[in-house]
């Protein structure tokens, strides 16, 4: 058998979900026995089958993968229990095997995938792809790109109906419906705590966490996950605020984007420039803006840098509060 | 020996893996340590903390990438967002050598993230070490691949692991990070003396070695990381350095992490044995 062919073969069985019991299937994803295609590729030895030997790969294939997903996603979890959780986990990950050298690129096709299979979510479709949304987007903002930040004196000599504001690329903005941005810094408090206490203590978490799940209320928000000091935070914007940045982002020039933001604004009109310049400040502050050369200060449109890149390991991404930022 | 063309004509010592859990104590104590080996992928990124703190271990030690996904013996071409991003991250640390594994882990562009093992077969061979020297010309830094544990053997193969691994590092002239605990792991699996595939390995291409814990299990034994080093492995490790002389050498302890001492102070029992190499060479 040419090495293709038989990578082909094994890689197709050590991905074959496992059963309930989390042991290799008798039958082979092509419907014939698994038994059968171990035997073809692999030799027992005195002590494990071929099946066995195979069922080692298997199970440490979704070990490893559902390990790595419920990592990024303690949020769903929490929004949809542990058992449909595991059930979606397993699902998705079924449908989407990882496409990439790292895994921490393994839930950027989660939402998608959600969108077109919401059975898997049930009644809470739509506070789960909040969070899946969210939880995705503070991976993007933790290890995204850097440029440098925007100083005043770049704005020295800029025509404002032509300038092109380009945002940090680690910089994630999302309008959901509810306010998981709180829910999931709760999922995260609870698991820092229970890393020094005892069983009783973390049941009455789970049981609080639960019962915070069941309260939550459809709030729409804005928010801005970005980044400060190599942490990464939640900021909520308000709506004009969301308008404003989303529209920079678009690529659309300064004075376009705060117009459109503030068209069907209920901000009285003698308060916007207060309102928009101390927006700016605080975001200048926040080293949210890219600096930019002088062409781009003039007006040519500059490409926005995408951010992707690979995850390092989960306790080392701990998102805070709005609290934190300015 | 130690210094070679394939691990760049250095002469390190005893390192450890570089992780998270010990961030603070190395940058707070700054802990003697010869150098450190970093997982690549873990810093193939664009920005954030991990590479802010990749920067300042680079301040103050020696650093040696290894990767865990470039897949050296899948049959598909390597994967150029992969090498790109490698290639930036090899000018970041000024790694003097780069090592993976002989192993495949993806086909047809899906990923397992797991070590898979190799056929060992001609066209294996030939294939997997094409892949070497076009990783290695593109990279532009000598690369050392690792002999992996495994726990399955292929009907199609033609030659043992340690022939196999012969085959490839002579195909693509590169170097070889010598897993001594997988070795042991994979003897013990497949029934053979690990110490014939000591004795078989071209001394002269070993870059770097690894040591490391296992766990041993009823029909067969995981490469888990997670354990000191047992005894045979130390003797397995004894008698690489016997041949191979004073060479740079890892412990690795990737799951179960005790504290930074603790991973430190088992590295450093390599000392004894890399001490009656240089005694021998002196003598």
């Amino acid at each position: 058998m040419k090495l293709l062919a038989l990578q082909r073969r094994m890689a197709r069985a050590v991905m074959t979900p496992l059963t309930p019991s989390e042991h290799m299937r008798s039958v082979a994803p092509n419907g014939g026995s698994m038994r059968a295609v171990a035997s073809e590729i692999i030799k027992p030895n005195d002590r494990l089958t071929s099946f066995e030997r195979l069922e080692i790969y298997n199970r440490q294939y979704w070990f490893r993968i559902l390990s790595g997903f419920a990592e990024d996603f303690p949020g769903l979890r929490s929004v949809l229990g542990g058992n449909k959780f595991d059930r979606i986990a397993k699902a998705y990950l079924a449908d989407c095997p990882s496409q990439s050298f790292t895994l921490r690129n393994l839930g950027a096709r989660l939402e998608g995938w959600l969108r077109k299979n919401p059975q898997w979510a049930g009644t809470r479709l739509q506070l789960a792809l909040d969070m899946v949304r969210l939880e995705w987007a503070d991976i993007e903002a933790f290890d995204g790109a850097a440029e440098p930040p925007l100083k005043p004196e770049d704005l020295a000599d800029a025509n404002p109906a032509k300038l092109r504001l380009r945002l940090q690329p680690y910089i994630q903005l999302l309008d959901l419906h509810y306010p998981v941005d709180d829910l999931l810094l709760e999922v995260r408090k609870v698991e820092e705590d229970t890393d020094f206490a005892s069983n009783a203590f973390s049941e009455r978490h789970h049981r609080k966490r639960v019962s915070a799940v069941a309260r939550l209320k459809t709030e729409p928000i804005f928010l801005a996950v970005h980044r400060m000091d190599d942490s990464v935070y939640f900021r909520r914007l308000e709506a004009e605020e969301f308008a404003i940045l989303r529209g920079l982002r678009s690529g659309k020039p300064l004075n376009s984007a705060v117009e459109s933001a503030l068209r069907k604004s209920s901000i009285p009109a003698e308060e916007r420039p207060a309102h928009v310049q101390h927006c700016f400040q605080t975001w200048a502050a926040l080293g949210w803006f890219c600096r930019i050369d002088q062409d781009d200060s003039q007006g040519n449109s500059a490409a926005e840098v995408s951010s992707r890149g690979a995850r390092a390991s989960r306790n080392e991404r701990p998102s805070k509060s709005n609290s934190a930022a300015l | 020996m130690p210094a070679n063309r394939f691990n760049n004509f250095t002469d390190y010592g005893i390192g450890i893996g570089l992780r998270a859990t010990h961030y603070n104590h190395i940058l707070t104590r700054k802990p003697v340590v010869d150098w450190f080996e970093i997982i690549s992928e873990n810093f193939m990124i664009d920005g954030g903390r991990p590479l802010g703190i990749l920067d300042q271990i680079l301040e103050q030690y020696k650093v040696v990438q290894h990767g865990v996904s470039m897949y050296f013996g899948s049959a598909e071409r390597p994967n150029r967002e992969h090498l790109r991003r490698l290639k930036a991250l090899v000018k970041r640390t000024n790694t003097p050598w780069l090592s993976d594994h002989l192993c495949w882990g993806s086909v047809d562009g899906r990923y397992t993230h797991d070590l898979l093992p190799m056929p060992y077969t001609f066209e294996a061979a030939r294939i997997t070490a094409q892949k070497v020297r076009e990783v290695r010309d593109y990279l532009e830094v000598p690369v050392a691949v690792e002999n992996v544990s495994s726990y399955a053997e292929f009907h199609v193969s033609e030659m043992t692991e340690w022939d196999f691994l012969n085959e490839v590092v002579e195909r693509a002239d590169c170097g070889i990070l010598l897993d001594v605990n997988n070795i042991y792991v994979s003897s013990k699996n497949h029934n053979f003396d690990p110490l014939t595939y000591v004795n078989s390995v071209p001394a002269e291409r070993v870059a770097q070695i690894h040591i490391a814990g296992h766990s041993k299990y009823r029909k067969y034994i995981l490469d888990t990381h997670d354990h000191p080093v047992i005894d045979p492995v130390w003797k397995l490790y004894s008698r690489a350095i016997e041949r191979i002389g004073h060479t740079a050498t890892l412990l690795e302890w990737d799951d179960s992490i005790p504290s930074f001492d603790e991973v430190h102070d088992e590295a450093l029992k390599a000392n004894r044995f890399l001490a009656s190499a240089s005694l021998a060479t002196a003598v």
